[in-house]
């Protein structure tokens, strides 16, 4: 993993503005609500293969089952899921250049920075506007090293087998509610595939964004590292303010097979009144590594535990995740390792601050099975609460059947401290912009292991929360 | 020339008070030292002229150039034109000092364009060398895992990159090895020259005043300036200690 010298990095300014919206006028939408019809509505849209549908079908049912978990309750109880539109399509195919995108598509691609960031080093972009990836472009060499980077509709037609093979194998519909409903609606996301021993220089990428009130965003992201492939994929959410709530319940799941290394690198900036619901896996086989990198911003509720199954042994799972939550948010984010396999390893970096009265909650799970020995597992969980009413909880679970396991556990809770905000002061600095110095500098570890445009654009969101809400009180 | 003075101020941490009535001037280009056991009161002074919460001043005034200070907050003193060496400074985890200083130098001055950051990285790396302070501060959070040492030549580094007019360095010689010491004392003499930058250091040892030639230099006890006088205050200090030059004060 490239960790570089964090005073190296220049400081760019990007102007980040996520919060505009662009006028609704959808070519394709189904009626909001959730129903057969509507699934198989979606289905016939996309001219999926019988079985897809059935999958599809079978996924509704289920989701209509679920009771919805218990601890979870009273957090999801708000969300009307026949007030939601669940596919909503900008234009009939995939554009291929940048030329062929649709303008005000494509000025929503400009004020997030895209055709600049990918003119710097991305390998390859995939945006995906509400339901459906409107932009996909590849670089040739990655094309010549054989890597599939396709939205997952279009990677469905063409490469089926690795659908029977992979698709909702890591996470079935009958794991969750929400991989249930994800699984019924699904549409876009992304779908990779990284040729044995391949390894992909530079990140791929993809924006997600909401646009349309109400709508759902259910995108299912397929990747698959065969033996010895290394990939790193990035993904940015982001959605206008609405004054109605929008759900977005993605599905993304990762297998790395022997050797392979995939990283999955995610900042989500949803405005606050989304609700956002993932479910994300990784199966690791025989010495392979997973890396969730997580970053949660914004949205009104985040429920995500990034999970890896340690299936080989030697291999290694690591999850760094940041939460920042500001007035009336919640994130409720954390990571699970399933330690399935000897001498498996993992790692879970987990660091939060609350502000005003947002309410940050950390829930962990390290299982080790019983034939799994000599695991090595270390877990930090810092959190840092700004203001008196900020809230924080952690729920660090554990399952440990075996006495070999090494395991520790480290937590901390912390305030804001008035000698390090004076010290930033003494300097000149404003009150403001000194917390989000120190907030900056917590998210540090998390901030490195990003590509710079993502770190400033961390810095700047924090600084703009900072200078609304004013300083401590 | 810009002068900071402190006028009969009594102050206050949770309604003891520490201070009992200090008045004191400090001019651009000069340099005063401030002498005194501890607990007397001397890093007190130091933070109530930045608005440190803890302290409340309850009688007197800090004026500079004429106009009160006391309703500003700590940054706003700070971009007038006032520096404080901390005696402990503490860490920021995760903020480098290159982002540091220059957050600092922006604040100060936001409509200035600020140097690239590459090339202000190489200036730093290089001031840091000639301070005797290795690269690896650098790539680190200001401060962590620093020695007292290291902290103490890091303030002298934010200090140049500030250029302030008046800087008050507290105790800035404690854990310096002799040759750091003398590279702290150019730096200091250099700075004067410079910048015309004023100074106030408080120190316990006649080393740092004899390198640096003050102008002037106080003796501060029990939350008071109880004796004022020229370079020889210094070694008048170090032959009788401060038992018998505050006995010979009070009478
Ligand atoms: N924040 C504080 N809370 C309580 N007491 C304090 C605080 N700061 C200073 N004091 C007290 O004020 C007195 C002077 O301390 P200080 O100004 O640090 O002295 P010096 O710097 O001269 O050694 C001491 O008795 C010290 O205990
Ligand atoms: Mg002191």
């Amino acid at each position: 993993m490239e960790s570089k010298d964090a005073s190296e990095r220049p400081d760019i300014e990007i102007d980040y503005k996520a919060g505009w919206a662009d006028p609704e006028n959808f070519t394709v939408a189904t009626d909001r609500g959730l129903s057969e019809e509507v699934v198989r509505e979606i289905s016939k849209i996309k001219g999926e293969p019988e079985w897809m549908l059935e999958f599809r079908l079978k996924s509704l049912k289920l989701f209509e089952e679920f009771p919805t978990p218990k601890w979870a309750e009273s957090a999801i109880e708000d969300i009307d899921f026949q007030q939601i539109r669940y596919y909503v399509r900008y234009s009939d195919k995939e554009e291929k250049t940048w030329d062929d995108v649709p303008d005000n598509i494509k000025e929503t691609y400009e004020k997030l920075g895209i055709p600049e960031a990918e003119r710097k080093f991305l390998g390859g972009v995939g945006a995906q506007y509400d339901s459906e990836t409107v932009y996909h472009n590849l670089k040739k060499e990655l094309a010549e090293q054989g890597v599939i980077f396709l939205s997952t509709d279009e990677g469905l037609k063409q490469y089926p087998e690795y659908f029977h093979k992979y698709f909702g194998k890591v996470i079935p519909p009958e794991d969750n509610k929400f991989a249930a409903l994800n699984s019924a609606v699904w549409s876009g996301g992304s779908f990779i595939i990284v040729p044995k021993g391949v390894k992909v220089g530079v990140p791929l990428q993809a924006y997600f964004r909401i646009n349309t009130q109400n709508v759902g965003q259910f995108e299912r992201t397929l990747i698959i590292a065969e033996e010895g492939s290394d990939v790193h994929y990035i993904e940015g959410c982001t959605a206008p303010t609405y004054s109605s709530d929008s759900l977005h319940s993605a599905v993304v799941e990762l297998v790395a097979l022997e050797g392979a290394r995939i990283r999955y690198s995610t900042i989500q900036n949803w405005s606050n009144n989304v609700y956002n619901l993932v479910t994300k896996r990784a199966f690791a086989y025989k010495n392979a590594l997973v890396e969730w990198v997580d970053g949660n911003i914004g949205s009104k509720l985040t429920m995500k535990y990034p999970s890896i199954y340690l299936l080989g042994e030697g291999a290694k799972g690591e999850v760094m995740s940041i939460a920042y939550a500001s007035n009336g948010q919640i994130q409720d984010t954390g990571a699970k390792i399933i330690h399935l396999a000897p001498r498996t390893h993992s790692k879970i970096t987990a660091k939060s601050i609350s502000r005003a009265d947002g309410k940050t909650i950390y829930r962990g799970l390290i299982q080790v099975a019983p034939h799994a020995k000599q695991c090595v597992s270390n877990v930090i969980c810092d959190a840092l609460l700004l203001n008196e009413e900020s809230k924080n909880d952690t729920f660090p679970y554990q399952e440990i059947h075996r006495d070999d396991a090494t395991i520790t556990h480290e937590a901390t809770v912390g305030k804001i401290s008035q000698d390090t905000l004076f010290y930033l002061m003494s300097r000149g600095i404003p009150e403001n912009e000194a917390l989000a110095l120190i907030c900056m500098g917590f998210f540090e570890p998390f901030a490195k292991e990003m590509p710079m445009e993502y770190a400033v654009e961390l810095n700047r969101l924090i600084e703009i929360d900072m200078a609304e809400y004013g300083a401590i009180g | 020339m810009s002068t900071l003075e402190i006028k009969n101020l009594k102050v206050a941490v949770e309604g003891n008070e520490i201070l009992h009535g200090v008045n004191l001037t400090i001019n651009s280009g000069e340099i005063a030292g401030i002498m005194g056991r501890n607990g007397s009161g001397k890093s007190t002074l130091s933070k109530t002229i930045f608005g440190h919460p803890d302290y409340e001043v309850t009688e007197g005034d800090i004026l500079f150039n004429g106009e009160s200070i006391l309703e500003m907050s700590t940054d706003q003193r700070a971009n007038l034109g006032l520096f404080l060496g901390f005696q402990g400074p503490t860490a920021i985890e995760g903020v480098t000092l290159s982002n540091f200083i220059r957050s600092a130098m922006h604040a100060k001055n936001p409509e200035a364009k600020l140097e690239n950051p590459i090339k202000f990285h190489r200036r730093l790396r290089k001031d840091l060398e000639s301070m005797g302070l290795e690269s690896s501060f650098l790539s680190r959070g200001v401060n962590e895992n620093a020695s007292g040492g290291e902290r103490k030549k890091g303030e002298m580094i934010q200090m140049k990159y500030l250029n302030p007019t008046i800087a008050i360095l507290d105790e800035i010689d404690s854990g310096l090895d002799i040759d750091a010491l003398r590279t702290v004392a150019e730096n200091i003499i250099r700075q004067r020259e410079e910048g015309n930058t004023g100074f106030l250091l408080i120190t316990h040892y006649n080393r740092l005043l004899t390198h640096t030639k003050p102008d002037v230099i106080h003796l501060m006890h029990q939350g008071k300036i109880v004796k004022t006088g020229g370079p020889e205050l210094a070694v008048e200090l170090e032959e009788k200690g401060y038992e018998n030059l505050v006995r010979e004060a009070n009478n």
